[in-house]
């Protein structure tokens, strides 16, 4: 293949990263604060889609729309993405995970329960709205922009790129600068201590769900709107995310935008040296080297005791 | 009163203000009217691509929500308004059933001649009755509950007994079942001398051996929610590569494989493709084999090591037990068995094909051990019969697609009501109860005693 083809691959990994490292965050999110690997944060992302897809279905894009037009499309279907996502993160945490904290169960239940909620959850969305995939509306005219290095730059990708980073900035402020990032910072670290503190960790640990299901269901109206939304869309990026997750060094929030990032890039340069059908070995022989020698990942886990 | 004090005193008396429906009874309704929509939503119409409304509409509309709502209203009202006499009641059944269930418990354990004798009576049984069953169900006996049984009796090992949690296991089943392809010549690429189905077990048993130590020998250092992904992963790559290396195995096309044949000279027997009974009989063999050795394992030395590691891995690693190998052991053990299911599995139905090998049945067979009682043996060859059986019998009732989902919900609910399955081992049940006052792990997924990679 020709260079230009490389760098083709290489802004798509990019723009796939980007999608990545933003759902990323909310296994890291939950892992940093539970230490619960949240399985079913693959189906948050998965009804994310969905929700954005409704959105845009009740109120359906005008055929030519103009510029301001498009903008307000896009905004109001990553909206209903990320109230759908977080909902769903909510439910979630209410129904699944709380009850099993109030009795200290060990973490081989939390994860099979995260398990049966994820199958419970991409069988209902299932049967909720076939089983087919569906595209999105068109919302605006998805024009080549300008090329870099010869790679062809679409509105959708640098729809991507801006969405996700402007929601990774957003976030890094959330955890860092804010009473709520402070308080999910202690329950991380201690959440006996914090509690003595006056944090009511019950609070924060609900809230931290739904920060990660609102990015998470926004990443998943950002990837129906690149590919397809169907029920099943949620496992391989469910899966890769996590492994960018681990990648940085779970409980790392920064480290799992870096992960994501790193992990969108490999994927893609492996279809491009060895073919589609291998696309998704990538992530996981990425996680299982990473596991072997450097198990903390590369920013080290942060977030929470170092376990 | 300054106006500071004010505004505190204005603080302090709307926390104090409880609203109508922030009392807990309240909320109870209204999670009572959430549980109705949810399960309208999971019984009713399936929903289609043209109308992304279609179900949503229906469900809301339909009596059905009405009869759901009944119900979960209903057993709001009764908890709520008439709770003293729903006691009564339950307690006079209680004091009634009390004695003669002591005495049928305390005749359970303390008279051997009763246990034997149901133990007798369950392989009677299980040796008996299937012949008289219609062939439909035969089948479905021989090629899923049998095969899935002992599948789950090798995962039991796992996660039952060495408390690891293995995401990917079918993947030694595919293991197996495509060593059995190979070496009976059936793959594309030709072994170097072709073998029996019954020689072929012992080499499977081997592969799957190496493979459970070559997956476990770089992660169980690790930290055990690691193990689980990382087997997932695993489970992905066995999955992808005998998908998309069709010139080796055949991927979604498949490959034919002999079936069971035994010629010793003065006597040769062949397991024909239609009546699936002498299949049935073979795999009881097995079965029996399987579980009576990994019965004298679990009071073996290995066993009790297990559960040292299951109970408190730094504790067990400081007196001494080597927890990286028992742990590779376990390991090691549960993928042969899972392997020796997939040789029998390829030459009972005499065709494989990637597919038969998706990672759905990686959690199924998780199910499967959950549901029966994690480390009991008997729980989980109860747990893996009834769930493989429980869909087939649905199948005329629910969407057949839709089982996946129940099965889901029933996860969840046993980890939240039952952790322990439904025949739990009294050892797990105690642990569960005890991680409850931080006393056990009750898994090994705790950082283990020797740190991080050496």
């Amino acid at each position: 293949m020709s260079l230009n083809a490389f760098w083709d691959f290489l802004v798509l990994g990019v723009v796939l990263g980007c999608l990545y490292a933003v759902i990323a965050i909310g296994y890291t999110l939950v892992y940093g604060v539970l230490q619960l690997l949240n399985f079913a944060h693959s189906e948050v992302f998965m009804f994310g889609g969905f929700g954005g897809l409704m959105a845009l279905t009740v109120w359906a894009p005008a055929p030519d729309p103009s510029g301001a037009q498009s903008v307000l499309y896009v905004v109001v279907g990553m909206l209903a993405g990320a109230a759908f996502g977080g909902v769903v993160a909510y439910g979630l945490e209410k129904v699944a995970y709380r009850p099993l904290r109030r009795h200290k169960a060990p973490r081989l239940v939390f994860l099979i329960t995260a398990i049966g909620a994820s199958f419970f959850l991409y069988n209902l969305a299932g049967k909720l709205f076939g089983r087919n995939s569906l595209s999105m509306p068109d919302m605006y005219e998805n024009k080549r922009v300008f090329s870099f290095f010869g790679a062809e730059l679409s509105v959708t990708m640098i729809l991507i790129v801006v969405s996700a980073v402007g929601m990774m900035i957003g976030l890094d402020y959330v955890v860092n600068r804010t009473k709520l990032g402070s308080s999910i910072r202690a329950v991380a670290q201690d959440p006996e201590v914090a509690s003595l503190m006056g944090v009511n960790i019950d609070k924060v640990v609900s809230r931290t769900f739904v920060i990660g299901g609102l990015l998470g269901g926004a990443a998943g109206f950002l990837f129906g709107v690149n590919n397809k939304v169907v029920y099943t869309m949620g496992f391989l990026p469910g899966i890769t995310a996590f492994a960018a997750a681990v990648l940085g060094g779970i409980g790392n929030v920064r480290g799992a935008m870096l992960g994501g990032m790193l992990l969108g890039i490999v994927e893609t340069l492996t279809v491009y040296f060895w073919g589609e059908e291998w696309r998704y070995v990538a992530g996981f022989a990425v996680l299982v080297v990473v596991l072997m020698f450097r198990p903390t990942g590369l920013l080290g886990e942060r977030l929470g005791r170092t376990a | 009163m300054s106006a500071e004090a004010l505004v505190r005193g204005r603080a302090a008396e709307r926390l104090r203000t409880v609203r109508w429906y922030q009392r807990p009874r309240w909320k109870r309704l209204g999670a009572m009217i959430a549980l109705a929509v949810l399960a309208v939503m999971v019984t009713g119409v399936q929903g289609t691509q043209r109308d992304l409304f279609y179900a949503l509409e229906e469900n809301l509309t339909s009596p059905l929500l009405l009869v759901w709502l009944a119900l979960t209203v209903g057993v709001w009202a009764v908890r709520e308004f008439l709770s003293p006499q729903v006691k009564a009641v339950s307690d006079g059944y209680r004091s009634v059933v009390e004695e003669p269930r002591g005495k049928l418990r305390r005749a359970w354990r303390e008279e051997k001649w009763l246990r034997w004798g149901a133990l007798g009576a369950l392989v009677a049984a299980a040796v008996f009755l299937p012949s008289g069953l219609e062939r439909y169900w035969q089948t479905v006996l021989v090629d899923q509950i049998a095969i899935y049984v002992l599948v789950a009796i090798g995962l039991n090992v796992v996660i039952g007994w060495a408390g690891m949690l293995d995401l990917g296991f079918i993947a030694f089943f595919a293991i197996g079942a495509y060593s059995a392809a190979y070496w009976t010549g059936a793959l594309p690429v030709q072994p170097p001398m072709e073998l029996n189905n019954f020689a072929v077990i012992p080499v499977a048993i081997v592969t799957c051996l190496l493979a459970g130590v070559l997956l476990g020998a770089p992660t169980l250092r690790l930290r055990g929610d690691y193990l689980a992904i990382v087997t997932l992963g695993f489970h992905e790559i066995v999955y992808l590569t005998a998908k998309n290396l069709d010139d080796v195995t055949g991927g979604t096309g498949g490959v034919k494989v002999e079936r069971f044949s035994l010629d010793l000279g003065f006597w040769s027997y062949e397991w024909g493709v239609i009546d699936p009974m002498p299949y049935y009989y073979l795999l009881l063999v097995f079965i029996a084999v399987v579980v009576f050795f990994f019965w004298r394992l679990e009071h073996s030395k290995v066993g009790r090591a297990w559960t040292a590691i299951r109970e408190d891995e730094v504790a067990a690693a400081s007196t001494g037990v080597n927890t990286v190998r028992f742990k590779l052991m376990a390991f090691a053990i549960g993928a042969s068995t899972s392997g020796v299911a997939g040789v029998a599995y390829a030459s009972k139905v005499g065709y494989i094909n990637s597919e038969n090998f998706v990672i759905l049945l990686s959690v199924l067979v998780l199910a499967y051990v959950i549901f029966g009682g994690m480390g009991s043996i008997a729980g989980v060859l109860f747990g893996a019969a009834f769930l493989v059986w429980l869909p087939e019998a649905l199948r005329d009732f629910v969407d057949p697609k839709d089982r996946y989902m129940y099965l889901g919900v029933l996860l969840v609910i046993m980890m939240i009501y039952r952790p322990q399955g439904v025949i739990p081992s009294r050892r797990r049940a105690r642990e569960l109860k005890l991680s409850e006052s931080g006393e056990s792990d009750a898994d090994a997924m705790t950082e283990p005693a020797g740190g991080r990679l050496s």
